[in-house]
């Protein structure tokens, strides 16, 4: 298998992991599912950090953000699938 | 250049200044012998006077307190191969605060990777205290006071008994153990996403793989749970264990968090270095937190910070801070022997007594710090290793560790003792 540019732990995340350094806009990433090795197509709407999220599908402001396939906060904006997803659109529900 | 504030005069002074590019010889060293079927099954330690199994052997010269951290360390000074181990705190401490310091200090002492002890307190009383309690182990120590004496006739007369000890020590033998007898604690640090998809999963695996063959193993961070509680509660070993679990997790969220956040808490969890890494939330973190305790262990007890484990074999929760210092150091005063250390962006972290093997998958980790981290689990985010793999390498790393080979934590000097203080001192 190729080296895969973002890693996606379940079916159920709306986010995946970018595991390469610099990834670009534009770029076709090659998306893995580590719960199965499943894989699929994406592509990266900005230049995007190693370790940083995609998002995976449209996501509108206030929306469950799904990881591991858990609720790991919600979006405090839109965010449309292939754009960067951290602290400047979603937040904890904790504190 | 680094953080730098009041930019253009530090400009001014340093114009013309590029840096260097430090570039590594080319030297490496031949790979050591790598462990490998039957002998990834035991170690060579020291089997101490109390039956347990230590990895290391150090005579360590303990301050009881802040003010006789400068005669320890003249002591280990004078005298070679021996480790003082200066902290800040030790006076005018009480209640539940005091028995934390007393249960870390004698707890440090006590550790089988500990051969023998000089302590020295500004008085006798409290030294004694910790004396006797490291004695318990029947392992040799001394307590020296400072009061009516001084610090030069404190530091003489400690140094008598601590050559003593140090030639005494350096001539005990290594003997073979069984795997089995090793305790193995675990705590991440400067995590980001790639540990949860790499590093933690490879000491999960490492327990699921030791802990059925009858090691010790230990987890903590009660900040950090926050997010998968609910995964957490259900992982102990029954249900009274669980709502135990969750009691005392709760009370943290109430006693601790909601007593005195100023804030949303969102710079401290998840940390700055987190959120560089590409971790925005306490949940995220704290889901990758939980891949440390693999697919299939179960925590048998819930214990105190430094408490040692009572129960028998088995995993164990420890109420814990997620700061690396402090969980490193209530965990080897619990007696574990060897921490095994997932991270991200490249944490340091060591510990005096117990070495600290660093586990990542980060590729600019190991690009731009290489020579913090033991275990290179890299090829998990290439699809090139499987956790499986990665737990192997982990093992073999432990057993090589616990067999003499130093850690990158040990070559580099990192020993960071950080004591857990719960309230100001009176």
């Amino acid at each position: 298998m190729a080296n895969p540019h973002l890693l996606v732990h379940e079916h159920k995340d709306t986010v995946g992991v970018v595991v390469v350094e610099g990834l670009r806009a534009g770029a076709d990433m090659l998306c893995v599912r580590t719960c199965d090795n499943s894989d699929f197509h994406l592509k990266a709407k900005m230049d995007i950090p190693i370790g940083h999220k995609v998002a995976l599908v449209d996501i509108k402001k206030g929306d469950t953000i799904w990881k591991y396939g858990q609720d790991i906060g919600k979006a405090i904006a839109d965010i449309k699938k292939g754009e960067h997803l951290h602290v400047h659109n979603v937040k904890t529900k904790r504190w | 250049m680094g953080i730098v504030a009041n930019f253009d005069l530090v400009n001014r002074k340093l114009k013309g200044f590029k840096g260097r590019k430090i570039e590594a010889p080319a030297f490496k060293a031949p790979a050591g012998k790598r462990p490998s079927g039957r002998a990834l099954d035991s170690f060579m330690g020291w089997r101490r006077e109390n039956g347990r199994m230590g990895v290391r052997n150090h005579v360590v010269i303990l301050p009881l307190d802040d003010l006789s951290n400068a005669a320890a360390e003249a002591v280990a000074n004078n005298i070679k191969g021996t480790l003082a181990i200066p902290h800040a705190y030790g006076r005018l401490q009480f209640g539940a605060d005091l028995d934390l310091f007393f249960r870390t200090l004698i707890g440090t002492g006590s550790n089988p990777n500990v051969a023998a002890v000089v302590v020295i307190g500004i008085e006798e009383g409290w030294t004694k205290t910790v004396v006797d309690g490291i004695a318990a182990t029947g392992k040799p120590v001394v307590g020296f006071g400072i009061e009516g004496h001084g610090d030069i006739s404190t530091i003489a007369r400690a140094s008598y008994v601590a050559k003593e000890f140090v030639q005494w020590a350096s001539e005990l033998p290594r003997e073979k153990a069984s795997i089995t007898e090793l305790w193995v604690s675990t705590k991440c640090g400067e995590s980001d996403t790639t540990t949860g998809l790499s590093s933690c999963p490879t000491v999960g695996n490492m327990y699921d793989k030791l802990i059925p063959r009858g090691i010790y193993g230990v987890f903590g961070e009660t900040s950090e749970i926050t997010g998968a509680e609910h995964l957490c509660r259900a992982r102990a070993i029954d249900k009274k264990t669980g709502d135990r679990w969750y009691k005392m997790w709760k009370s943290y969220q109430d006693d601790v968090i909601e007593a005195h956040k100023t804030n949303d808490l969102s710079d401290s969890q998840p940390t700055k270095g987190n959120i560089a890494g590409g971790l925005t939330t306490i949940e995220e973190k704290a889901l990758g937190n939980l891949e440390k305790i693999g697919r299939e262990c179960k925590y048998i007890d819930i214990l105190e910070p430094a408490e040692a484990p009572a129960k028998g074999a088995g995993l164990y929760f420890m109420d814990t801070s997620s700061a690396a210092a402090e969980c490193v150091t209530l965990m080897a005063a619990a007696g574990y022997v060897v921490h095994t250390f997932p991270t991200g962006q490249g944490n340091v972290i060591g510990n005096p007594i117990v070495p600290v093997i660093k586990i990542s998958g980060n590729p600019k980790t190991l690009r731009t710090m290489p020579e913090h981290i033991d275990v290179d689990v890299t090829g998990v985010l290439k699809r090139t290793m499987t956790i499986p793999e990665a737990g192997d390498a982990l093992i073999e790393c432990i057993v090589r560790t616990s067999n003499g080979r130093f850690t990158a934590n040990e070559a580099l000097g990192h020993r960071e003792f950080s004591l857990t203080k719960l309230y100001r001192s009176a």
